[in-house]
């Protein structure tokens, strides 16, 4: 049996006015199986911070770090407040027992939400402590001062107590004010008024390590592929080669020769478990099925432009109408006008998802390695008919994910198998089951038109998306039907229509933004289904936007920064353009200028968005080989503003990555697919950056506002980047591209 | 049928009784109940599973088990400990170089491989040495990073 780490053994103090019972997640391993804790409440400083008996404290999070540092985030924000050093802080997170449900890792809200929530009940359990030890140290807590977890008297440092003495072991009893939401929007408050931002010491500044990187470098580290269970069986699934049918018959037969294997088959679900993992893999291979006769789902590929410009529309959203764009256009004395294309992108994360599930009669445990194990709850006790509190998940490692990847179907798929057999079951997919059969980024088309009066100022802009839903059905695990399992068994589709809309500040007399969302091409089961992949829609709407601006920039005569400095309004997003452009030693100039360096052209484009309170800004350096069209994304500059910058040095780390895994999707990424099933079921099928192709630099610039909160810092830089990378293509071969990917095929056809 | 294979592992003898076409990555997770080569793909294609067999990196998820024969097989934690870290475990720590961390093995045992034949790798040459492997989460600036650090080390 294996489990998260970070749980800390508690042995029950002595008893305070403000203490109760005993803490949270005062277990040991062994007590997984134990039933919940009841007094996990969202309006309960013990939900939030605990004190160790030796002074340590506990953050406990419903939120979950995907590996980007936002851990370290957390404890930098509890130690500042609550003067702790950042080595004295822990954090649990995620697990369904011990944290009450923040929503997951979602949205890029780990700091800018939980963090806000944990500063609030940080700063809460000072005030408290404070106050505590004002009555044992009989003076007024205005005369105590705190270092590292122990309050003295100012003056008579020898008068003193330490957090472990005051609560140490215990509970807090203390309510806080809860906005009545869970989920990302869950935010808590108490008495006590968090630091100003010239109080903090830690937060803001670099240096605190990352806790999980050691144990990954030296093969100790718990992975979600790790947890073994006593009696567990292997899981492998059965899909079929044409999407939409369902298994008719099964030659159980055609296995027989492999011990132990048991084939579960209820309705358009199969799969199969066996003790050993290797024979599991083998049955799978060899498992004669007779599917359905169905016609196959899809249109040709290179019909799919034109299919989502011909689908009916399940839903429009007109997102702003500000000024007469009608008239502006009618008067107008040029029209700009184009179109943008986004293909379906698959998560493919590093490893097909894997999945533990042991379902019992009256309990079911759950190891996912999902951004979201509350909503994994949720979903695994809905389809057994569960209540919630039966059902407990823990949050482990998986191998990365950035939006609703496999990991929701494979921990249902586990679920599902385990109550058929009886037994606990990992179910580790295969390659092709996390890249041929993931859930899908949207596919997208996007058009922009803008009107020019005589003057060539921008009178109007009217930008329309139209593409499959962000949320084909939903973006977790959280109901039955919104996993491949509960479809495969029937359960209603309750399918999401939603796209959205850009974010920018450009400051046209009048505009006009709309979305239009629609329906799947196999309403159940698709390999094609679409929900959340970093930053959702985002990339999409703002390739056209950005790609557009720099035509806009190009159609009035304009150098590209200088027509962000026209019209952008917000003064911070002014900042970050003017940041970017410094930083890239930037020179004005009109059009595609066509450097030639030796074998390649060479060539910058900006680009810019908004993502909540995250303003960012991106030149893209690419050189383009002249014979074969392949581009090479040399050099970023980022300009980066997420107001208050919490952990500079890891988010420039997560900014990098974010950039290389955003320019990989630019230059490479399109899910292909047949009229029958997607075939892209693998690297090679569904190639992604070699570290060949990734740059030699990327130049980022964080602008601090520590007198802000803290915004999101995960997914904002995906937005702008390849608008940015296409834009720096046209500077470099005057090669306007309007699709992804950018492929050394499609810039080579433009460049003859 | 099963079939009893003898695998040489960080130095130690083992037996397992494993179907001989079973790849190699399946008997070290789980016979032998190591946790650092990882199934990424099955297809050689990524290199989670990448194992050293007489110091030149491997693919544990195509090398059927009755191959190894009496080749040494080293894992992630054959090369070094957190007391004695291998210089490029050392290195990726020091330049925090992994978010998820499921490709690492690829990564360093590739790098160790590289070092133990050219100590000092040009930019390009570490480039070549390390191409082919995945890294979904897009640490390849780090990993670039923490390779030189290794190298001059």
């Amino acid at each position: 049996m294996t489990l998260q780490i970070n749980r800390r053994e508690f042995l029950s103090g002595t008893g305070a006015l403000v203490v109760s019972v005993l803490l949270p997640g005062a277990r040991n391993a062994a007590a997984a199986t134990q039933a919940s804790r009841q007094d996990l409440k969202p309006d309960q400083l013990s939900s939030y911070i605990s004190i160790n008996q030796d002074g340590s404290a506990v953050g406990w999070v419903g939120k979950v770090d995907m590996s980007q540092g936002t851990e370290i985030g957390w404890v930098k924000i509890i130690a500042d407040e609550l003067d702790l050093h950042t080595d004295r802080v822990t954090m649990v997170q995620g697990h369904t027992e011990d944290t009450v449900d923040q929503g997951g890792a979602s949205g890029s809200t780990g700091i800018w939400r939980a963090g806000l929530a944990l500063r609030n009940a940080a700063a809460e359990a000072r005030l408290t402590l404070v106050e505590m030890a004002a009555v044992k140290l009989g003076v007024p807590a205005d005369q105590l001062a705190v270092t590292n977890g122990v309050i003295s008297v100012k003056g008579t440092p020898g008068k003193k107590v330490s957090y472990g003495e005051l609560i140490g072991g215990k509970h807090f009893n203390v309510q806080l004010e809860w906005n009545k939401k869970y989920g990302n929007l869950l935010l808590v408050q108490g008495r006590a008024k968090p630091k100003t931002a010239s109080e903090y010491k830690i937060v803001g500044r670099p240096g605190t390590r990352r806790r999980d990187i050691a144990p990954k470098l030296y093969g100790t580290a718990e992975n979600m592929v790790d947890v073994k269970v006593p009696g567990m069986l292997h899981g492998r699934m059965i899909r079929p080669a044409i999407a939409g049918a369902v298994p008719v018959a099964i030659d159980e037969s055609s296995v027989k020769n492999i011990p132990g294997v048991k084939v579960v088959w209820q309705k358009g679900f199969i799969g199969l478990v066996a003790p050993r993992e290797w024979d599991a893999v083998r049955a799978s291979r060899q498992l004669k099925v007779t599917w359905s006769d169905v016609q196959p789902p899809f249109p040709d590929q290179k019909e799919i432009y034109n299919h989502i410009r011909k689908a009916k529309v399940m839903k429009r959203d007109n997102e702003q109408n500000t000024g007469d764009v009608d008239a502006a256009f009618a008067s107008a004395a040029k029209i700009v006008e184009a179109t943008y294309e986004w293909p379906f992108q698959s998560h493919a994360s590093m490893a097909p998802a894997c999945g533990v599930a042991d379902v019992r009669a009256d309990q079911v445990i759950v190891w996912t390695g999902g951004q979201k194990p509350h909503h994994c709850r949720d979903g695994v006790a809905l389809m057994f008919g569960l209540p919630e509190e039966k059902v407990i998940v823990h949050a482990m490692v998986g191998p990365g994910s950035y939006g609703r990847n496999d990991s929701g179907d494979a921990t249902m798929d586990a679920a599902v198998l385990s109550k058929a057999v009886g037994k606990p079951v990992r179910v580790q997919y295969m390659r092709h089951d996390g890249t041929q059969w993931d859930p899908k980024a949207p596919a997208s088309v996007h058009t922009s038109r803008a009107a020019i009066d005589k003057d060539g100022k921008v009178t109007a802009w009217h930008y329309e998306s139209k593409g499959f839903s962000r949320q084909e059905f939903f973006r977790d695990e959280g109901t039955p039907e919104r996993t491949l399992a509960g479809q495969l068994l029937d359960w209603p589709l309750k399918p999401v229509w939603l796209f959205g809309p850009p974010s920018e500040s450009y400051k046209f007399a009048s505009r006009r933004l709309a979305s239009e969302t629609i329906a799947p091409l196999l309403d159940r089961a698709s390999p094609l289904r679409t929900s959340h992949f970093r930053d959702p829609v985002g990339p999409q709407v703002h390739f056209g936007v950005e790609v557009f601006m720099d035509e806009l920039a190009v159609a009035t005569n304009t150098d590209a920064v200088e027509f962000r400095m026209q019209y952008l309004s917000h003064k911070n997003d002014l900042a970050v353009v003017k940041t970017v452009a410094e930083k890239a030693n930037w020179q004005p100039h009109v059009g595609a200028r066509k450097q030639r360096r030796g074998d390649v052209y060479v060539g910058q484009g900006l680009a810019y968005s908004v993502r909540g309170g995250t303003r960012v800004a991106v030149v893209a350096e690419v050189e383009v080989n002249r014979t074969t069209g392949k581009v090479w994304t040399r050099r970023f500059y980022v300009a980066h503003d997420c107001g208050q910058v919490i952990a500079p040095d890891l988010l420039r780390q997560t900014l990098e990555a974010q950039i290389v895994q955003t320019a990989s999707r630019a230059l490479m990424e399109e899910v292909k697919f047949d009229n029958k099933n997607v075939t892209s079921v693998d690297w090679n099928t569904y190639p992604i950056f070699d570290i060949k192709d990734v740059p030699e630099t990327i130049d980022i610039t964080l602008l601090d506002h520590p007198e802000q909160p803290p915004y999101g810092g995960g997914e904002a830089t995906v937005r702008p980047l390849s608008a940015a990378i296409a834009n720096a293509i046209f500077d470099a071969t005057g090669v306007r591209m309007r699709q992804l990917p950018f492929t050394a095929e499609k810039v080579k056809a433009g460049l003859v | 049928m099963a079939k009893r294979i003898e695998l040489n592992v960080n130095g130690k003898a083992h037996t397992v009784e494993v179907e001989p076409d079973m790849p190699l990555l399946y008997a070290l997770r789980d016979d032998l109940g190591m946790k650092e080569p990882r199934f990424g793909c099955g297809l050689a294609q990524c290199g989670a599973c990448t194992v050293l067999m007489n110091g030149s990196p491997v693919r544990s998820c195509v090398t059927r088990v009755d191959s190894v024969g009496a080749a040494k097989i080293t894992t992630l934690a054959g090369i070094g400990t957190p007391e004695k870290p291998h210089k490029v475990q050392a290195a990726f720590v020091e330049e925090q170089v992994p978010q998820c961390g499921y490709c690492l093995n690829g990564w360093v045992m590739t790098s160790v491989a590289l070092l133990d034949k050219n100590p000092r790798p040009s930019d390009a040459q570490i480039r070549d040495a390390l191409s082919g492997l995945k890294c979904r989460c897009g640490t390849h600036m780090s990993i670039l990073r923490a390779v030189k650090r290794a190298a001059q080390a």
